[in-house]
């Protein structure tokens, strides 16, 4: 038992006046004590799949199914998940303690239960000290622990949490998310997050489900979601990326022939065949004035365009002959400026390892 | 040479109160607005049978007023009529205001239009028609006390609770939903939601529509007059009758205590609000 996922989700749709398909034939599996993201663009589906996890949005068809148990006919108030929102949702009305203890009260806990749980859970968070203040005296961080203590000390199955940094400034973000994985790493409990940001998901998560108008594009821990994206939408989604336009067909044993202007001709590891796009992650290409002559390499000739200088590297734009220019991100691996300074006109050779390539298709 | 001069007093906002004109304007203005009502209160306590000329200072009309039994049971009438009224139309529009705002139901429109009617029909439309009603049903007359106010306390509630019901409704737009999803989460019923999240938030809409729903009712005259029998005279419809024989300052001595009434009430209901919001800002 221990061993099943603690989230199945099989063939999950949502739609919407019946015909907006919010999610559409979703498969999913979370196993226990996973930190789980849901990435994707505005309007994707992530926060509705999350609501239906809650029990505050009904699936249109396939089934839900927490801890062994299908959730069809569960009300919200008795699921075993809890939920973060993205508004914190802390009752104004009651002070910090009370907050934290409404949800033992509902589980008719007796008194002094209630006081130990919710003392313990205000330390779990830091919050120790402020159990007696309103909610109207807390900045928008201390609201959010209070919302993530409240949850907490239920001791839910898993933790649902709804675009949780979103109102945060930059460096409280940056904070709460080594507080998050902290956080999860102690109680144990599955967290499953919803964000649109890939760098929180990346930073945060052990797996992430990347989604786009409603399906599940790619499901894979964040390494390899950014080293082997499955198509051009998680490709692109996920940090910056070249993508030039091919042919693609196959030939046999996991590799396929591509056809590419100006690269010309080869065989690369890979799948999609038919229209597709070589792509290359900018950290992964190397410059140099001479021709490089190994056999694994993938080379053309560009003129700088564009340089955008960012300290520890430089963010340069090469002209290649396509549309769209080729960028490369070049680490400043020594302090002699004259050695790393590009000028926009100059020729190079661009190169790439033939295994940093990938073979996207749609 | 200088097109513009610069002017060497420039006017803050609040430096348009030195304009004379606007002065006199707002002087006049409240001039208007409460000299009728101050002089009306001050004439109650003239020691003379006409309200014209002051002869000096005595309190007899109110002796006089507590010694008239038909005007204190009127008065009583008038206030168990309020209270009554502001405690039904208080529930009827908190319910009301939380259906409209929670649920979306076919004809919503049309329920929601149809509850706002009794606000804009004619109140001499709307009190010859409770008459006619009454009349018709054959409600019951001679009844004993308070049960022989029932129709007039109907009729009040009729008119008064959309007003509540639309002051809740107001308070409830600034409800943040995910505040009762939340509650939902942590293992609440629907009621307990309403009852620990929905109403602390809408409270203050609560006293100002309970508030409203009693003065309405307290000096309501024209739909009173309709549906009022002679046993069941309220304060407004008394003070009217005794208008009709005499502007004497026994009615100046009657208006000045409705008057104070509406202001106590309205007093203490403010004083509610403002230590509730104390309250939630100081404790620590």
């Amino acid at each position: 038992m221990s061993d099943a996922p603690i989230i199945q989700i099989k063939n999950v749709s949502k739609l919407y006046g019946g015909t907006v398909k919010a999610v559409d034939g979703v498969d999913l599996e979370v196993g226990r004590g996973e930190f789980f993201a849901l990435l994707g663009p505005s309007g994707c589906g992530k926060t509705t799949l999350l609501r239906m996890l809650a029990g505050f949005e009904v699936p249109t068809a396939g089934q839900v199914i927490i801890d062994g148990q299908d959730m069809a006919t569960v009300q919200p108030n008795k699921r075993p998940v809890n939920m973060v929102f993205q508004s914190y949702a802390v009752f104004p009305h009651m002070s910090v303690e009370q907050n934290v203890g409404y949800g033992l009260k509902m589980e008719r806990r007796p008194a002094k239960e209630i006081r130990e749980r919710v003392a313990e859970a205000l330390e779990l968070v830091k919050l120790g000290h402020l159990g007696k203040r309103m909610p109207d005296e807390m900045s928008g961080g201390q609201r959010q622990r209070v919302a993530l203590a409240r949850a907490l000390v239920k001791r839910p199955k898993v933790l649902l949490l709804d675009e949780p940094l979103s109102a945060l400034d930059a460096k409280l973000r940056e904070a709460m998310q080594l507080e998050l994985v902290r956080l999860q790493k102690t109680v144990g409990i599955t967290f499953v997050i919803v964000t649109h940001d890939q760098s929180e998901a990346l930073s945060m998560a052990n797996r992430i489900a990347v989604m786009n108008q409603g399906k599940v594009q790619q499901v894979a821990p964040p390494a390899e979601l950014y080293e082997m994206p499955a198509n051009r939408f998680v490709a692109d989604f996920i940090g910056k990326i070249n993508m030039i336009e091919g042919d693609s067909t196959a030939a046999g044993d996991g590799e396929v022939r591509v056809k590419a202007h100006p690269l010309g001709e080869m065989t690369l590891k890979g799948t999609a065949t038919g229209k597709v796009a070589l792509a290359v992650r900018p950290e992964k290409i190397f410059v140099d004035e001479k021709e490089p002559t190994d056999p694994n390499l993938i080379k053309v000739k560009g003129k700088v365009g564009e340089v955008a200088y960012f300290g520890s590297y430089s963010n340069v734009f090469f002209d290649i002959g396509l549309g769209q220019p080729l960028q490369a991100d070049i680490s400043n691996v020594s302090s002699d400026i004259e050695e790393y300074t590009f000028k926009a006109g100059e020729q190079y050779w661009i190169y790439w390892r033939k295994s940093d390539t990938l073979v996207l298709g749609d | 040479m200088r097109l513009f001069r610069r002017n060497p007093d420039p006017m803050g906002p609040l430096d348009y109160s030195r304009r004379l004109w606007l002065r006199a304007f707002v002087a006049v203005t409240l001039f208007f607005l409460y000299a009728p009502i101050i002089g009306l209160m001050a004439f109650s306590f003239n020691d003379s049978r006409r309200n014209v000329v002051w002869r000096g200072f005595t309190t007899d009309y109110y002796v006089k007023l507590w010694n008239n039994d038909s005007l204190m049971m009127a008065f009583a009438n008038s206030l168990t009529i309020a209270v009554m009224t502001t405690i039904v139309s208080t529930i009827l529009g908190a319910l009301t205001a939380y259906v409209l705002w929670r649920y979306r139901f076919p004809g919503k429109a049309v329920y929601e239009g149809g509850m706002a009617l009794p606000i804009v029909i004619p109140e001499i439309c709307m009190g010859v028609a409770m008459m006619v009603f009454f009349a018709r049903i054959g409600w019951p007359a001679g009844l004993p006390w308070p049960i022989n106010l029932g129709s007039i306390t109907i009729a009040h509630i009729a008119f008064a609770f959309p007003f509540a019901a639309i002051v809740i409704r107001a308070r409830l737009e600034s409800f943040n939903r995910e505040l009762s999803e939340c509650a939902r989460d942590l293992g609440a019923s629907e009621y307990r939601v309403f009852r620990d999240i929905v109403v602390p938030h809408m409270r203050p809409g609560l006293i100002a529509g309970a508030l409203l729903a009693f003065t309405l009712s307290l000096d309501d005259f024209v739909i009173t007059f309709f549906t009022a029998g002679p046993d069941t005279v309220t304060f407004p419809v008394k003070i009217y009758s005794m208008v009709r024989f005499s502007v004497t300052p026994e009615v100046n001595a009657a208006s000045t205590v409705l008057i104070l009434v509406t202001l106590v009430v309205t007093t203490i209901a403010l004083w509610i609000q403002n230590r509730n919001n104390m309250i939630g800002k100081s404790a620590h």
